[in-house]
């Protein structure tokens, strides 16, 4: 086993409790108070990178990226928590993450970097991420990169890999709640992960020093990068009607709840 | 004009899936409302019985990748095969269902083709002669309208959301259409429930999401999982409902806590977890809000059964709230199913 080379993309999202709305902004579509609001690295990338740090440390000669693209200031202080999870370089692109750019040029702009990255033997490569994001929700972003670097064996719902020799065994997502079990004779390939199978790791303020102390500057020195929705017109952008007429029922018999239950189900 | 292909692949037994049916039905309707023919695109190891069931479709010409190499779910193959089949229908509008497998390979094959995907679509219309999209944005809270410029354009259509195609069959004359099916994977098979241990149904009726509450302690101050497991696999089984679960009561398992043996993460619904599509959803000690509203965005009716009148996520949110226990309510329910 040589070792993988494992490229995460993932970038931040607003925290899912936050109330969000769509807004007309100067360069198209955005939220309200975009830049106001708190954010998290998105939740599917992020149990990406808890799995690539895991399997990094399982095989020797492995390593992990973060590819990050954002607005910075936002990545930096997201990346403050994220980097106390698990070791890894990071590589920051200044650019919008909201959930209205084209999930083409995201990649374009991803696959770039990655292209850059020193060191990186793309022999080895493992590419990372959420199987969609929380924002724009494709599900296309990590295909299109996989298809700018050349990779054809690509893996989406990923819930568990299994190094087995140069390659690993991979279990997909489908539907009814059922898994399609495939092996990949080795790297490189493209991985988007769904949950995983490993819970979120405690933080460690150790790692956070070592990660921060060489990525700090990957944030500072991070080019700008526009993307936007190049070819796509949005005729409207609107939030569904959500408030329903809600019947409260208290002070009832069980007996009398269970039956107008059963009525509706079977009605 | 479009050109417009309807793109699909067969299941193990050589049927359509209902997903491709209701992608078929969006197609021909789309195509009459644009004033256009269309074309079928098929992958499968033999796609004789599909071809034939949806033979009479109205669709102009049948294209086929088909042979062993692309019996299976992978995404070389189903990539390469989907660029063939644009490419020989030299379409413009490939309208295809959210199945996971063309889920999977679609975004890629558009990139290949020198289109642009769309996914994940749960409608279509047509607007002074353009296509008009809707999908949805930051899982499911907001959702837009849109068209875009670049072809060949890949739109996935969703479950659940297009009436499924009903028609005639035939016996089409089908274009065999070559792909490369180079590949370094191999499918070694799928990995799914016994049928009795099933607990995931998209086509069920009824969605019955059970929450953190099942797990905590009870009136007399212990904790009942052991109940709770044999009420909810009761109602399960009588109901033929599809179960979904919140991310707390799934995430309870990785805190060490005592949790329900039969949920893992393909349960969960809401902002890490699937938007299910059902015409009834029962949510039983839930408390969470958004990330749950989030999860039920596509279940037509709702109602729930717990403890706090005030609960942020039933109140006018669920349609009918019922406040009481919900291990009592829920075995007077399996009594009467049962009865």
């Amino acid at each position: 086993m040589s070792g993988f080379h494992i490229v995460v993309c993932g970038s931040i999202v607003p925290d899912p409790l936050q109330t969000l709305e769509p807004m007309q902004g100067p360069t198209g579509w955005a939220l309200k108070n975009e830049m106001m609001l708190p954010a998290v690295l998105d939740p599917w990338a992020g149990h990406a990178l808890y799995e690539a740090a895991n399997l990094a440390a399982n095989v020797p000669n492995s390593k992990v990226w973060l590819v990050s693209l954002g607005p910075k200031a936002k990545l930096q202080q997201v990346m403050m928590s994220v980097a106390q999870k698990a070791p890894f370089d990071l590589v920051v692109l200044d650019g919008p993450a909201g959930g209205f750019t084209e999930a083409f040029e995201t990649a374009q702009a991803l696959a770039g970097a990655i292209e850059g990255i020193d060191g990186l033997d793309k022999s080895k490569l493992l590419l990372f991420g959420g199987w969609q994001s929380a924002s724009r929700g494709a599900s296309a972003t990590l295909q299109i990169v996989g298809e700018l670097l050349g990779i054809t064996d690509q893996f989406q719902g990923v819930d568990k890999i299994t190094p087995e020799g140069d390659g690993f065994t991979v279990l997909e997502r489908i539907e009814g709640g059922a898994y399609l079990e495939s092996s990949c004779a080795g790297a490189p390939a493209v991985l988007g992960w769904a949950t995983g199978s490993l819970p979120e790791p405690p933080n460690n303020p150790q790692i956070g020093m070592q990660n921060m102390q060489k990525n700090m500057p990957a944030i500072q020195r991070a080019p700008a990068t526009a993307v936007a929705a190049e070819g796509v017109d949005f005729k409207s952008v609107e939030l569904p009607k959500q408030v329903r007429e809600t019947r409260i029922v208290k002070d009832t018999p069980a007996q009398d709840i269970a039956k107008e239950l059963v009525d509706w189900i079977r009605g | 004009m479009e050109t417009l292909l309807y793109l699909a692949h067969t299941e193990a037994d050589g049927s359509l899936s209902k997903t491709a049916l209701e992608a078929l039905g969006a197609a021909a309707s789309l195509a009459s409302d644009l004033g256009a023919g269309f074309s079928v695109g098929l992958i499968g190891e033999d796609v004789t019985q599909a071809a034939n069931a949806i033979g009479g479709c109205g669709a102009e010409k049948f294209f086929a990748v088909s042979g062993p190499d692309f019996g299976q779910s992978r995404y070389s193959t189903d990539t390469a095969a989907a660029v063939a089949l644009i490419q020989a229908a030299s379409a413009t509008l490939v309208l295809a269902p959210a199945t996971s497998r063309l889920a999977r390979s679609l975004p890629g094959a558009a990139q290949r083709a020198g289109g642009r995907a769309d996914t994940q679509v749960t409608a279509l219309a047509v607007d002074s002669g353009s296509v008009v999209a809707t999908r949805w944005y930051y899982r499911q809270r907001m959702f837009s309208n849109m068209t875009r410029s670049q072809r060949p354009w890949v739109i996935t259509l969703s479950p659940g959301c297009f009436p499924a195609w009903e028609g005639e069959a035939g016996s089409p004359s089908v274009e065999a259409v070559s792909a490369d099916a180079a590949t370094n994977t191999t499918v070694k098979g799928v990995l799914a429930p016994s049928a009795d241990e099933q607990t995931i149904r998209p086509d069920a009726e009824m969605l019955f999401v059970a929450g953190a509450g099942w797990t905590k302690k009870q009136a007399d101050g212990q904790t009942n999982v052991g109940g709770a497991e044999k009420l909810i696999l009761g109602f399960l089984d009588q109901a033929k409902a599809s179960l979904g679960s919140s991310k707390s009561l799934v995430d309870l398992g990785g805190e060490g806590q005592e949790v329900l043996s039969f949920l893992s993460h393909l349960h969960q619904v809401g902002q890490t977890g699937s938007t299910p599509r059902h015409a009834k959803g029962l949510a039983t000690c839930c408390h969470g809000e958004e990330p749950h509203v989030v999860g039920w965005r596509f279940i037509t009716e709702r109602r729930a059964v717990n403890l706090d009148e005030g609960c942020g996520w039933a109140q006018g949110k669920a349609d009918v709230l019922y406040v009481a226990d919900a291990f009592e309510v829920m075995t007077k329910v399996n009594e009467l199913l049962g009865s």
